[in-house]
């Protein structure tokens, strides 16, 4: 149960290594934190995120497996999370981000994308909501990004998987309305991370820490959705009315 | 579990959240009439258990439940006055302003009411409540002569202060125990003869957080009730010292003699819906609190003031909570011995220190303790204070009190917690495993439950 002042007791975060994830549990109030779960598949860098998370005084930072296109299993997984103790924040965090050519030439790479990207988040976040609402309250932030807003040819399957994602979260947020739970969706731009690592940087580029800074605030105004950085909710407004001639010709 | 029905919320199902409107949660509300009712929703229980509410008058989290069956208890609330014998029995959601009513005209007080009236009696029992004569008479739970309690599997138990080792056990347990020794139904409690309605009172301003305390502690003992207000956001830490005792017949006019037992309590506005958040600054409090200071008399001695003036200032707006804003508001509440009094100042000195407006800072010195494990009030100082939940710094200059707190033997008051850690509890509440261990065996399935008994790992 978050404490008066919006102070967390317990944290999920399901993408266990995300960066913008990690660092958005760093810079969560933790004084009152006393249990993480970061569900990912077994690896050395989920090892080390709970090794990061705990070497920086974070209390009861734990790891299970998760992987989001093994849907059949995600049912046990949330229940035996939330029977353990109420959530009090869960991050669904998890994705990739493909190659676009990979994806023209094997679809089976697009299918990859798109049932981690957005089959998965359905599948968890139907699970986490049904449990939320069982508790009564409760914080879902799902990280959508801006390349949903407008699909663009340079990467138009992962841009549709989070334009898919960010339309379910909104939904879910609305049918949530009222029940005492609450969806953030979060639209990042560029981040700097290893799953942007070799890529052209983009105006606006930011850090992980940047953004776990934006997704704290926005959680303590319970915020709906939140850009990051912020000001990217006017480009974006901007690019979605360019007519498609136009957008066709902007440089990636 | 397994995920079956749909998201959508039904009727019945209510965002609670305590008087503070802080951290609501959602929950499935009742509103039982009688005994059987309440039996009926110990029988329907669902997975995350069953809690009792009376009028939500506690700050925090103790009235809510996420998730569960949440008793409003109002609707139990049979009020029946013995005038031989000066008890009271009521139903559990029978509030102070009810029994009021009825008892005053009749020449009776109630043993302790807090600075509202808007409490039920089985609040007042959960919370064990403190007023302002705790120096002389204790809490309210000292006074309960006996209750009726439904256990978890909806069995009936009659516990009193007198009777078998562990029927006093349950009664202590019970009372303090914030609702989750089961479902108080009713109670019986000694009742204060009055003659007339009204209280002598004597006033004296003081111009520091010193000279309060010092004649508080000269003065208190000639006196049932007493309570200081301090000017938190004045430096000086001044403050108005109000202390009276019943009003004999005798000492009032000879025309009012005829009507010396008349009871009114009038609401006298209600704030509005929606107050922007900041509209509750430093410049307002220290607006109000100048004022506030200024009305009082330098010193004046057995004024005849009715009791909702003397008692229950806050009644007179109703929803007086909003004018905190959409953020809610804390109540900070410590008790400290006398070994520790310069907390006080400490924690007047903090809360001006991270900007926090208060202007409802209330001084008062405890009288001895009660049996009860989990009741609040010990022999000291005990300070409250409402700050906006939005204030930056909040947490961290309130943890940092908590440190101080809890280092001088002093401890928080559950009924207004809504932020401490479950440490913290542990640490200042000695007895929370003894009390843990009477409440296991009353309830060993945990069907009573709340947010703050999570949060805090009660």
């Amino acid at each position: 149960m978050n404490d008066a002042l919006g102070e967390p007791q317990s944290v999920l975060v399901l993408g266990g290594t995300s960066e913008i994830a990690l660092e958005t549990v760093k810079a969560l109030p933790r004084a009152r934190i006393r249990r993480v779960v970061l569900a990912g598949r077994p690896s050395p860098a989920r090892d080390e995120a709970v090794a990061a998370l705990t070497g920086v005084g974070i209390a009861g930072v734990t790891a299970v497996d998760f992987d989001a296109k093994d849907t059949g299993a995600h049912a046990e997984l949330i229940n035996s999370i939330f029977d353990a103790g109420d959530i009090d924040i869960t991050l669904l965090a998890f994705g990739i981000l493909g190659n676009q050519d990979d994806a023209e030439a094997d679809p089976d790479h697009a299918i990859d994308v798109a049932t981690t990207n957005y089959t998965g988040a359905v599948s968890v976040g139907l699970r986490v909501a049904q449990r939320l609402k069982t508790q009564g309250h409760g914080s879902l932030v799902v990280f959508s990004s801006v390349a949903g807003d407008r699909a663009r040819r340079s990467n138009y399957v992962y841009g549709s998987t989070k334009a898919g994602l960010d339309a379910f979260a909104q939904g879910l947020g609305d049918a949530l309305h009222g029940s005492g739970a609450h969806v953030l969706v979060v639209r990042p731009g560029m981040v700097r991370t290893k799953m942007s690592a070799g890529l052209k940087e983009a105006p606006m580029t930011t850090n992980p820490d940047v953004v776990a800074g934006i997704v704290v605030a926005a959680l303590r105004k319970g915020k709906e959705t939140v850009y990051a950085p912020g000001p990217l909710r006017f480009v974006m407004a901007a690019l979605k009315t360019l007519p498609r001639p136009i957008f066709r010709k902007l440089p990636n | 579990m397994s995920a079956v029905s749909p998201l959508r919320t039904t009727g019945e199902e209510q965002l609670l959240t305590g008087w503070g409107r802080t951290s609501p949660s959602l929950a499935r509300v009742r509103e039982p009439r009688d005994v059987a009712d309440i039996e009926q929703a110990i029988a329907e229980v669902g997975p995350r258990g069953l809690l009792a509410r009376g009028l939500g008058r506690s700050y925090g989290d103790a009235a809510q439940s996420g998730g569960a069956t949440v008793l409003d208890m109002t609707g139990v609330s049979a009020i029946d006055l013995d005038a031989n014998a000066g008890t009271l029995t009521a139903g559990a959601g029978a509030s102070l302003d009810d029994i009021l009513r009825r008892i005053v005209p009749a020449g009776f007080f109630v043993p302790v009411t807090p600075g509202t009236r808007m409490v039920t009696v089985g609040g007042a029992i959960a919370a064990d409540v403190h007023g302002k004569n705790h120096h002389v008479d204790g809490t309210f739970g000292s006074h309960v002569r006996r209750l009726g309690l439904l256990g978890s599997t909806g069995e009936r138990h009659e516990l009193s202060p007198t009777g078998s080792k562990r029927e006093c056990e349950e009664f202590w347990a019970t009372v303090g125990g914030m609702g989750l020794t089961g479902v108080i139904t009713d109670a019986t409690v000694d009742l204060i003869p009055i003659t007339s309605s009204l209280i002598s009172v004597d006033t004296e301003r003081t111009p520091d957080l010193d000279s309060t305390m010092q004649s508080m502690v000269a003065g208190d003992d000639r006196y049932r009730y007493s309570v200081a207000w301090i000017d938190s956001v004045h430096p000086s830490g001044r403050g108005v010292i109000t202390r009276g005792d019943h009003a004999d017949i005798s000492q009032l006019p000879a025309e009012q003699r005829p009507s010396a037992l008349n009871y009114r309590a009038k609401v006298v506005g209600t704030a509005p819906p929606f107050i922007p958040g900041r509209l509750l600054n430093k410049l307002t409090v220290r607006a109000f609190n100048e004022a506030w200071y200024r009305k009082a008399p330098q010193r004046r001695v057995a004024e005849l003031q009715p009791i909702a003036e003397f008692f229950h200032p806050l009644d007179f707006v109703q929803d007086w909570n909003r004018v905190y804003g959409p953020g809610g508001f804390v109540q900070y509440q410590f008790v400290v011995p006398d070994s520790a009094s310069e907390v006080v100042g400490t924690a007047l000195r903090t809360l001006q220190g991270v900007g926090a407006p208060s202007f409802l800072t209330v001084l008062k010195r405890f009288g001895a303790a009660n049996p009860g494990p989990l009741s609040f009030p010990q022999p000291g100082w005990t300070l409250a204070a409402d700050v906006p939940a939005s204030v930056p710094g909040l947490g961290r200059a309130l943890d940092q009190l908590d440190e101080l707190v809890a280092g001088a033997g002093g401890r928080l008051y559950l009924a207004k917690d809504s932020r401490q850690s479950p440490d913290m509890l542990a640490r200042t509440y000695p007895r929370l495993a003894e009390w843990q261990a009477i409440r296991d065996r009353m309830d060993p399935t945990g069907l009573f439950t709340s947010d703050l008994a999570r949060r805090l790992s009660l």
